[in-house]
Parts: C-alpha cells; sequence; structure tokens
C-alpha cells in the first residue's frame, strides 16, 4: 500500500454510486464473522427514501467519541486512527456505539462486545473495497477524495460549455 | 428435520381465525425433489387448496417461501414467492419478490409462512426471529403501501424492519392488486394482495437476527465473488445501464411493443419513451435489491409541471402498459399512473392491460360515457388513464368497479364482442411483448402455469435474438417452451434474479445448490426437478379444471392482422398454433388435452399426484 505522508486514509463511499445493494455488508461479515449475517457487519448500509443509499464505517475521527465514551478503556485509538476494542475489557454497555456521531460501532449479536472496523488489517486488503460492484467504496485520503470532487466539477463545468471561447 | 444446509429448516403454519401457529419441519425428501420457492408453493397449493375452494374463502392458503439460497453471499437472490389459489384466473397465483424481505426471513430462520383462515379484524403477522404473532392493523388499514411500511417500523420501533404490504387496493379486494416490498419491489401478478385483504392481513413484518449456515463458506463465497464480477460484463449492461426500459427501441424496431391494446406491436412516439429518453429526463437514481451487484431498479423523479416530485421506480413493462398499450406518451404521466398502482396496490400490468381494454371499447362505442364515468377514456388521454386508475383502486363508480375485476371478467360483464379485444391468458393480463410478431413468446404465455406471462419460459428470446422465424410457428417450438419452462421452474424455485441468468454457464445452478446445500445435485437432475415441479403445479390447475382450452391465445391474435409496417398482414393461424401445442404437450409427455400422463407422472415421483387428478 504506498505511504501517504501526513494524511490518513479512511474508507468514503460515493453517493452517486452507492445503490444500497448491501455486498459491503455481506462481504464484511463473511471476512469477520464467516457468516452472511448483515447485522454483523462492520459497515453499515443505509438507505433514505426515495433517493439516499450510503455506506458508513469508522471515520478515524482526531478525537474519537468512542475512546472517551468507554468507562473501561477497552476502546484505543491505534496510531492509524483506527480504532481498537479489547475484548476482554469490554463488557457491552454501548456507550461507544452511543457516542458515535456516525453510528459505525455495533455490538456482536453473540458475545455482545462492541465491534468496529479495522480496516481489515489482517486480510491485506479492504474487502467491502474490493468487491463493491460499483466502485463506489474508496479507501483514500480526505485530501484525494477532495480532489476528485473538484476535478469532476471542473469536468462538468467543461462540458456545460458547449461553444468553447477562446480568449485572446 | 431436514439435514441440508443452506435451508432454515422449517417453516410456520398459521391460522388467522384462530390466531395461533406452529413451526413445522422441513423434511429432506420435499427439500431436495422441490428445491424451494416454486416447488415449495406448487406442494402447498396442491396438498391443500382442494377443488371447489374460493380464492377468498378462509380455506384458500397464502404461502410464503423463500429458496435455499436466500439470506446467503449468492447474489441476486433475495427472493421470495407468494401464492394462492389466483382470484384472478381461479388457477395456480404465484408472484415472486426481491428487495431485503427474503433475506430477512431467512436470517429469521423461517424458508417460509403459510397462511390460513380469515381474521375478523385488520391485522398484520410479526415474525420477530423465533417469535411470531399477530399485531392489530386497524390504525394502518386505508393506508397505502408506502405508508404502511413507515408505520410498521415506527410501530416496531425498528427501521430496519422488512415489510411486505397491500395498499387500499388489496384490502377492497380489486382482483389485480398486488403485494409491495421495500416499497418498490412488488408481487404483482395474479391478484395476490386481494388474497391478503380478503384475509384481512394488511402486511408482514420481519426481523431477522441470525444467519443461514451453508454447506461451504468458503466454496459459496469464492463463488459469489466470481459471479458478481461476471456481472459487471455486457450480459447484464442493459439492466445497469438502461434498466428494462431499454426493451422500447428495441421491440420497436421488431414491431413487437405493443400499443393500443395490443392493436399494434410500433408506437409513433416510441422515442419519446424510450429508456434512452427516460435516463436523461427522468432516472434520478438506479438502486439494487439486498445483495444485488446487478442494481435494475431505475427510480424516476418528475421535475415539472402538475406532477412535479412524483417519484416511481420504472420497468420496461409498466411503462409499455401504462404508455404505449394505453396510446400514452408522456413519461410524467406514466411516471405518475405507476406511482399510483404501487402506493395503492395494484399491478401495473393488469391494470395497464384493463384500462387499455376501457379505452378501445370507448373508442369503438361498446362502452359509454356513462359506463366510464364521463371521463373521455380516448387512448393517449393520460389525465383519463390517471383518473381511470384511481378509480380502478378504490372500485369507485361504474367504471372503478367494473375495471377492478380485470380484463377478463370487464370484458365479461360488459360482452358485445369486447371480449375479443381483452388481452389475456387464463384471466391474467397479457405481458408486453405482442402476441403476433412474436410467436413462439405466445406459445409460452399461453401455456403458463399462471396465465399469460414472459417469466415463465422466456421463450420471447429465441423471437427477439432470431434464432427461430417468430413470425411462423410449428411443432419444434414445443420443445423450446418446455426446456424454458423447466430451467425457470430452477431459478423460480432457488430463487434467483432472471437478470443474472446471462451471466450463468452449464452448471451454476447445480453448483449454487451444492456449495450453499451440501447435497450433491447435477444440472440433470435440477432440470428434472424443474419438470417436477412444472407438472405438480400443472397437476393444480388440472384439479382446477384446466385443459386444452386455457392454453390459447386471446382472439386478437387469431383474427386480426397486424397493420405495422415490416409486419403487415401478420397473424397466428388456428392451424399453426395447434401444430406447436400439439408439440408442446408431446414433448411435455402430456395428452392432446393438455393434462399430464400416469406415465409422466410416475418418472417425476408424482404418482399420488396423478391419483389425484383422476388418471390411477
Amino acid at each position: 500500500m504506498p505511504k501517504t505522508g501526513r494524511m490518513r486514509r479512511i474508507i468514503i463511499c460515493d453517493l452517486q454510486k452507492c445503490n444500497g445493494c448491501q455486498v459491503c455488508e455481506a462481504v464484511c461479515a463473511y471476512a469477520k464473522e464467516k457468516s452472511p449475517n448483515l447485522k454483523m457487519s462492520r459497515i453499515r448500509v443505509l438507505r433514505v427514501e426515495p433517493f439516499l443509499n450510503i455506506a458508513l464505517t469508522c471515520r478515524k475521527c482526531e478525537k474519537p467519541t468512542c475512546v472517551k465514551a468507554c468507562p473501561r478503556d477497552a476502546v484505543t485509538a491505534l496510531d492509524d486512527g483506527s480504532i481498537s476494542i479489547d475484548k476482554d475489557k469490554c463488557n457491552g454497555c454501548a456507550w461507544c456505539i452511543e457516542s458515535c456521531e456516525f453510528g459505525v460501532l455495533r455490538l456482536h449479536l453473540d458475545n455482545k462486545v462492541a465491534i468496529v472496523c479495522d480496516f481489515c488489517k489482517e486480510l491485506g486488503a479492504l474487502q467491502c473495497v474490493k468487491y463493491c460492484p460499483k466502485e463506489a467504496i474508496s479507501y483514500t485520503t480526505v485530501e484525494q477524495a477532495a480532489r476528485k470532487s473538484s476535478r469532476e466539477v471542473a469536468e462538468h463545468f467543461l462540458a456545460e460549455q458547449s461553444t468553447p471561447t477562446a480568449q485572446p | 428435520m431436514v439435514e441440508t444446509k443452506g435451508y432454515a429448516g422449517k417453516y410456520i403454519v398459521f391460522d388467522l381465525g384462530e390466531g395461533k401457529g406452529r413451526a413445522e419441519a422441513i423434511s429432506e425428501s420435499i427439500a431436495t425433489n422441490l428445491i424451494g420457492g416454486y416447488g415449495f408453493g406448487a406442494r402447498t397449493l396442491y396438498d391443500h387448496v382442494k377443488a371447489g375452494v374460493e380464492p377468498y374463502s378462509p380455506e384458500n392458503v397464502l404461502a410464503w417461501w423463500t429458496g435455499p439460497l436466500a439470506g446467503t453471499v449468492a447474489p441476486t437472490t433475495s427472493k421470495y414467492a407468494v401464492f394462492a389459489r389466483s382470484p384472478l384466473t381461479g388457477f395456480f397465483g404465484f408472484g415472486i419478490s426481491s428487495g431485503g424481505f427474503a433475506y430477512e426471513l431467512k436470517s429469521a430462520g423461517w424458508d417460509g409462512i403459510v397462511i390460513f383462515g380469515r381474521s375478523p379484524k385488520p391485522v398484520y403477522f410479526f415474525v420477530d426471529d423465533d417469535a411470531f404473532g399477530l399485531r392489530d392493523a386497524s390504525e394502518l388499514w386505508g393506508k397505502t403501501t408506502w405508508e404502511t411500511e413507515e408505520l410498521v417500523k415506527e410501530e416496531l420501533g425498528d427501521d430496519a424492519v422488512r415489510v411486505a404490504s397491500i395498499g387500499p387496493a388489496g384490502e377492497g379486494m380489486v382482483r389485480i392488486a398486488n403485494i409491495t416490498n421495500d416499497r418498490n419491489r412488488q408481487v404483482g401478478r395474479t391478484g395476490l394482495g386481494s388474497v391478503m385483504g380478503s384475509k384481512m392481513l394488511k402486511a408482514m413484518a420481519v426481523r431477522g437476527t441470525g444467519s443461514v449456515e451453508v454447506a461451504d463458506p468458503d466454496g459459496l463465497f469464492q463463488f459469489s465473488m466470481e459471479l458478481n464480477e461476471r456481472c459487471k460484463g455486457p450480459k447484464t449492461e442493459k439492466y445497469r445501464i438502461y434498466g428494462t426500459p431499454a426493451n422500447v427501441l428495441v421491440h420497436q424496431k421488431l414491431c413487437c411493443l405493443p400499443s393500443y391494446n395490443f392493436q399494434r406491436g410500433t408506437f409513433e412516439y416510441a422515442e419519446e419513451v424510450s429508456g434512452e429518453r427516460m435516463l436523461r429526463t427522468h432516472v434520478k437514481k438506479v438502486i439494487a435489491c439486498t445483495n444485488c451487484p446487478i442494481a435494475c431498479d431505475h427510480v424516476n423523479e418528475v421535475k415539472d409541471g402538475p406532477y412535479r416530485g412524483t417519484v416511481a421506480s420504472m420497468d420496461y413493462e409498466s411503462l409499455d402498459m401504462l404508455g404505449p398499450c394505453c396510446g400514452v406518451r408522456e413519461l410524467d404521466m406514466i411516471t405518475k399512473a405507476v406511482q399510483i398502482c404501487d402506493t395503492m396496490g395494484v399491478d401495473t400490468i393488469s391494470a395497464g392491460v384493463t384500462v387499455a381494454w376501457a379505452m378501445e371499447c370507448f373508442e369503438r362505442g361498446i362502452l359509454t360515457s356513462e359506463d366510464v364515468n364521463g371521463l373521455d377514456l380516448r387512448f393517449g388521454n393520460a389525465e383519463a388513464m390517471i383518473r381511470a386508475l384511481e378509480l380502478l383502486c378504490r372500485k369507485e363508480g361504474r367504471l372503478g368497479r367494473l375495471l377492478a375485476e380485470g380484463v377478463k371478467r370487464a370484458s365479461g360483464v360488459i360482452g358485445k364482442g369486447s371480449e375479443k379485444f381483452a388481452v389475456h391468458n387464463k384471466g391474467l393480463e397479457w405481458g408486453a411483448y405482442s402476441m403476433r410478431s412474436l410467436k413462439t413468446s405466445t406459445l409460452g404465455f399461453a401455456t403458463s402455469i399462471r396465465g399469460a406471462c414472459y417469466l415463465r419460459s422466456g421463450s420471447y428470446q429465441v423471437d427477439v435474438k432470431g434464432t427461430v422465424d417468430r413470425l411462423k410457428l410449428d411443432r419444434s417450438r414445443g420443445k423450446i417452451v418446455y426446456e424454458g419452462e423447466n430451467s425457470y421452474a430452477i431459478i423460480d424455485s432457488l430463487i434467483l434474479c432472471k437478470f443474472i441468468r446471462g451471466v450463468l454457464a452449464a452448471g451454476d445452478m447445480s453448483k449454487l445448490y451444492t456449495l450453499a446445500t451440501g447435497f450433491e445435485m447435477t444440472e440433470k437432475q435440477l432440470m428434472l426437478a424443474g419438470e417436477r415441479i412444472h407438472n405438480l403445479a400443472k397437476c393444480f390447475n388440472v384439479i382446477h379444471g384446466a385443459s386444452r382450452k386455457d392454453d390459447y391465445p386471446p382472439p386478437r391474435a387469431f383474427e386480426e392482422e397486424m397493420t405495422d409496417d415490416g409486419v403487415r398482414g401478420v397473424r397466428i393461424t388456428r392451424e399453426e398454433y395447434d401444430e406447436a401445442l400439439d408439440g408442446y404437450y408431446e414433448v411435455r409427455g402430456w395428452t392432446a388435452e393438455g393434462i399430464p400422463t400416469k406415465g409422466k407422472l410416475a418418472e417425476l415421483g408424482l404418482v399420488k399426484e396423478g391419483e389425484g387428478i383422476g388418471i390411477g
């Protein structure tokens, strides 16, 4: 994986492309639980009728509320910004889940400990990114995501100019 | 109890009258002989709905079945089917829907739900993992399908619950009423929404938090990801880019785009209602069902005019039936018409064909102004079409009450020769494939177990692709329909979406089945199961009076010549149709009257069913 300097990568969902198919949830649940249970996924797909679809997971916040909320110090932020949850310390109180502004943590349905995206470190490749059928999910820096948006808006602007006028 | 994986291994049997139910196990022999979905539904209807059971009586069953792949990672498998004796046809009533409902039901630990009886008051059924039961729906009665979904989620305090419901049309027992889940997905055909209405059952809500166990998780995952990858290729491009409305211009070229109540096979304004145009002017978002890598659902939004803000999911069938078939060319109005059907809960195909029939009757002077509530019900009058749909959905006025019965009964009431342009088979309104310019298709529509339907054999494909002469029929077409029906019976039992069929190679369906269930099954065995399922469903139809007479297209196919350039003068002759139908019965191993023979049923392990239809 290429170096990104001082910038962090996060998982970004392209709202134009995301259609709410939940394949990311299925592959995540399989990777983490060997199960097709969408409710065990570490990425969450939300559909707001009639048009909005989005896949959301850990945003690697600078001051993670989930870390602060945990009364047992079970939730810690690692150097790369990702969140680690100590299964033995966690007692399933779910304050971290409540505190998360993005609602991207969950309680494991069987053992009732908090679970969160670990960016598939042990697998090498992020499964949601790899298998999204529409390539709507990317693992990138916000800088790159912003540059992409700038480029798209510029291209759109250019396309709108039906007759380009050359300025002297 | 079934040992094979993939299946939940159990289903709910519930009596609405008693308000009580129980769990029943699925035997391994039923699982492997009948696969799931369509096969299980055929079993339920054959076993429980005897001759004389009226569709709206409490004795009629309402069965919900998934397949062994639902709730797994296998693509396009979050599908379920609903079965009952159809109030529209009197025969095998059956419809398939997708969205997220089936995934949820399997995750709750159930393969299906078989409902009997009638509730004394409006109720909805809630499955919450192992627990299930009825909840009061008096506040929901009268609400649209979209409102019902929201209200049930609100009441249960869980917006992730999946809901399938009927609208006011189903409550009022409009015979062409459907069932809607996830807003835009319908169990559309054969009037099953009105069976729910007759049982005072407003909705089904499901929450499932478990997992479906499969025999080979790694194998199924790897193969599913391979299929997902294949779905990015050209075989699904049509569905992904334009959605099924891509058919409009393809069918226009082949003169098989039904317009003006199937009088013609082309539409002079086809360009204006094409998938290409719609994508530019109306499609706001393309969405997917749960675990589908394709995503075909094109959701339209009306941007200007009196219907500004109207939202509806648009597919080819809805578009043609409420567009060209009614002579209507304004996408705004077609979108509005689909929204009315979806929210009120009627089938867009049946509604479109029924209104188109009324338009033709009105133009011919068979229906008077009084009959049509004073509407100027000419072809192309979109406002009149919309008003007629509203009346139909609520059985309002003379016109509403007439059209709510579907085209077969409506034409029976009116008479005066209007039966000749009531376009249906077995009472089910014809889909958007012209009868005379796609003749193999027509044979498949007419032999279909549920009445006029393109999805029971896919026999239109050889016509559209040009692998046969689509303007002629002969004995050999029977085999094409036969093979299509057997294969589609398996697709409908596993249950897979038909839109993935293009990327499946020979052996892929049996591979999916074996990976999920652990039960070795060859493609040949699967096709034999398909034939078994089809014959079982056919036995049901025979019990309810079906014979050769029910396997014909309507008079328009035989009696009128086409007038479109390119196919001018084309019609189906009785002789060529009879020859093709004979060929079909022969390859099926049925009698010339279209009744399964003792030998064929024995070969398929259906001896008891043979005795049931008097073939001892």
